[in-house]
């Protein structure tokens, strides 16, 4: 019996049960990496992939040339920034307020309360956003008459559009988020918390001295996470709440590929872009893991 | 201090949506006059007869059902054995088939390939385009992976005694004893594919195929008449758009709401495992 055989006859039942995994990611994840040759090809809708024309850098240059390209980018670098420097955090501080809590039926009532909107659809989310903020009898726009104000559009205005995302991204996942963090927070040895009150200490130093450096490889981690993320901004909720007279900041990457590629047909040079950006993105992440590694000794390879 | 500031947490989590019952319960005359904060005025069930009447929520609804079920069994079926293969340390590949794995969470074909891929195998417009390409979700993945691997190798290594081979290992022995990892993941997928918009936003064409969150974005985001704050149906019926979206809202997530309380620990569960061992 040769070696292949017996590996095959050893592996087979073993393979047999990965197959249709392998099968899923060769044709829904690998073969459309394959696609991407479309990038450098005029996709024609009769020819097929494989005997459309190679045009080479042409449709790169498209969109380097594009006016629109700058604007785009600052949109989706900036919305990412934000979610970054403002959502980061929250979950962070809202595990340490939990952890601080000592009634355990008080601590599982938030905690069950603040993960609930992390399983509502952003269909949902994006219309209570729209909605409450309508200027006609919006729940916001009745607040801010009841103290005297008027009625603010805030889905028409596009300097407010980051922090309205930005907020209601927040609202969505900052409990969920938390978890990650309480799992951390579990295997702090008590006995500093001990040593820390022998030696006097107060709770905002507990905090800063013990609970803090407790967690700190977990919040690395998803700081190197979420810095890759940066420019992954969620398809679908940026595109539920943008409207054409908000484009100037509500476009980003990912909407302009759907509007480009999917709606007017432009496969190649929508799938251009996607690319463009997917190899900064991956730029992103080795950079935030190098840096990490060589910083912090946490890392995520 | 701290129990305050969750407190707040609390009250601005649960608002909009006791906002949003109180409005869609509501008389008009009283939603025009934007006076409800908390409590229903005027309790008034018309909307939620109009939005039940429809017969478009209907079909949605059988449709998110129908994904939402097949979806999930697939998505179970394909994770678990796959999971449970690469949980095996003595499966050869192992080792490439997981580096095979994790290059697709930094790097992607992106939108239009794939809406390319799922074209050419005629996809497109079927409930299959709905349950398919998101069939294995790489997160999950790992996450039934590492539950695997913590069952002890002595109850394989009896099963073995016992005349098993690996398939017979894996469906007498490691499923019975993971029926907790199971529900787990069926409810991830489960409510991914419930919110579900991106797949029949890209996939689907026909509105006889449109799930609930497609509906909804229709009737609340897109809705025709938003120009003015009243809209008459009918002639005399004069229906106040806003509690007619809050009561279309109401009813697509009342499922979730419901069962919620009653779920949550499992998920809990799962990303506590996910986010110790990664």
């Amino acid at each position: 019996m040769t070696r292949m055989t017996r590996i095959w006859n050893k592996n087979k039942a073993l393979w047999l049960l990965f197959l249709p995994c392998l099968l899923y990611y060769l044709i829904f994840r690998y073969a459309p990496m394959f696609g991407l040759v479309i990038t450098f090809k005029d996709y024609n809708l009769f020819k097929g992939i494989w005997a459309s024309d190679w045009v080479g850098l042409k449709y790169y240059r498209m969109f380097l040339e594009n006016p629109d390209f700058w604007p785009l980018m600052k949109n989706t670098f900036l919305l990412g920034m934000y979610k970054l420097v403002f959502g980061f955090p929250a979950p962070i501080v809202l595990a340490i307020l939990l952890n601080e809590v000592r009634k355990a039926a008080f601590k599982r009532f938030v905690q069950t309360v603040s993960y609930l909107p992390h399983f509502i659809s952003n269909v949902i989310v994006a219309s209570m956003v729209i909605m409450f903020l309508s200027p006609t009898g919006g729940l916001i726009n009745n607040l801010l008459e009841w103290i005297g104000l008027g009625p603010i559009n805030f889905m028409n205005e596009p300097g407010l559009f980051r922090g309205i995302y930005v907020l209601s991204e927040i609202w969505q996942h900052i409990g969920w988020e938390t978890i990650i963090y309480l799992a951390a927070l579990t295997a702090v040895d008590p006995q500093l918390y001990e040593a820390a009150d022998m030696d006097g200490a107060s709770r905002l130093r507990k905090i800063w001295h013990v609970t803090l450096p407790g967690i700190s490889p977990a919040i690395v981690i998803t700081l190197i996470l979420n810095i890759g993320k940066v420019l992954e901004i969620g398809f679908e909720k940026v595109f539920l709440m943008q409207n054409p007279a908000i484009y100037d900041t509500a476009d980003i990457i990912s909407t302009y590929v759907y509007r480009v590629g999917m709606v007017q047909g432009n496969f190649s040079y929508g799938a251009s872009i996607d690319l463009f950006m997917g190899v900064i993105s991956l730029i992103f992440i080795y950079t935030a893991n190098l840096l990490s590694r060589r910083f912090s000794e946490t890392s995520l390879w | 201090m701290a129990s305050l500031i969750l407190l707040l947490v609390v009250v601005v989590t649960l608002y909009p949506f006791l906002h949003m019952l109180a409005v869609s319960l509501s008389s008009n005359a009283n939603v025009i006059q934007n006076n409800i904060t908390f409590w229903p005025k005027g309790f008034d069930l018309s909307m939620y007869k109009l939005v039940l009447g429809d017969p478009q929520i209907w079909t949605a609804y059988r449709n998110t059902i129908i994904y939402t079920v097949l979806g999930t069994l697939i998505s179970l079926v394909v994770t678990s054995t796959g999971a449970y293969a690469l949980s095996r340390k003595d499966m050869a590949l192992r080792n490439s088939f997981t580096v095979l794995i994790v290059i697709t969470m930094f790097f992607s074909g992106g939108m239009i390939p794939t809406f390319l891929v799922v074209r050419s195998l005629n996809l497109v417009d079927t409930v299959w385009g709905m349950v398919l390409p998101g069939a294995v979700s790489t997160w999950n993945l790992i996450l039934m992976r590492t539950f695997f691997s913590g069952i002890p190798k002595e109850l394989e290594e009896s099963g073995r005694m016992d005349g098993l081979n690996d398939i017979g290992i894996f469906i007498r022995i490691v499923v019975p004893l993971s029926k907790a990892s199971f529900a787990t993941i069926a409810l991830f997928y489960a409510v991914g594919m419930w919110n579900n918009f991106i797949f029949p936003l890209l996939y689907l064409r026909s509105p006889d195929l449109f799930p609930l969150q497609v509906l909804l974005r229709n009737l609340v985001l897109a809705g025709s008449a938003s120009s003015g704050d009243v809209t008459s149906i009918g002639g005399d019926n004069v229906v106040v758009e806003e509690s007619l979206k809050y009561a279309t809202i109401m009813v697509s997530t009342l499922p979730i709401l419901i069962i919620y309380p009653f779920v949550q620990k499992y998920f809990v569960k799962g990303a506590m495992v996910g986010a110790v061992k990664g």
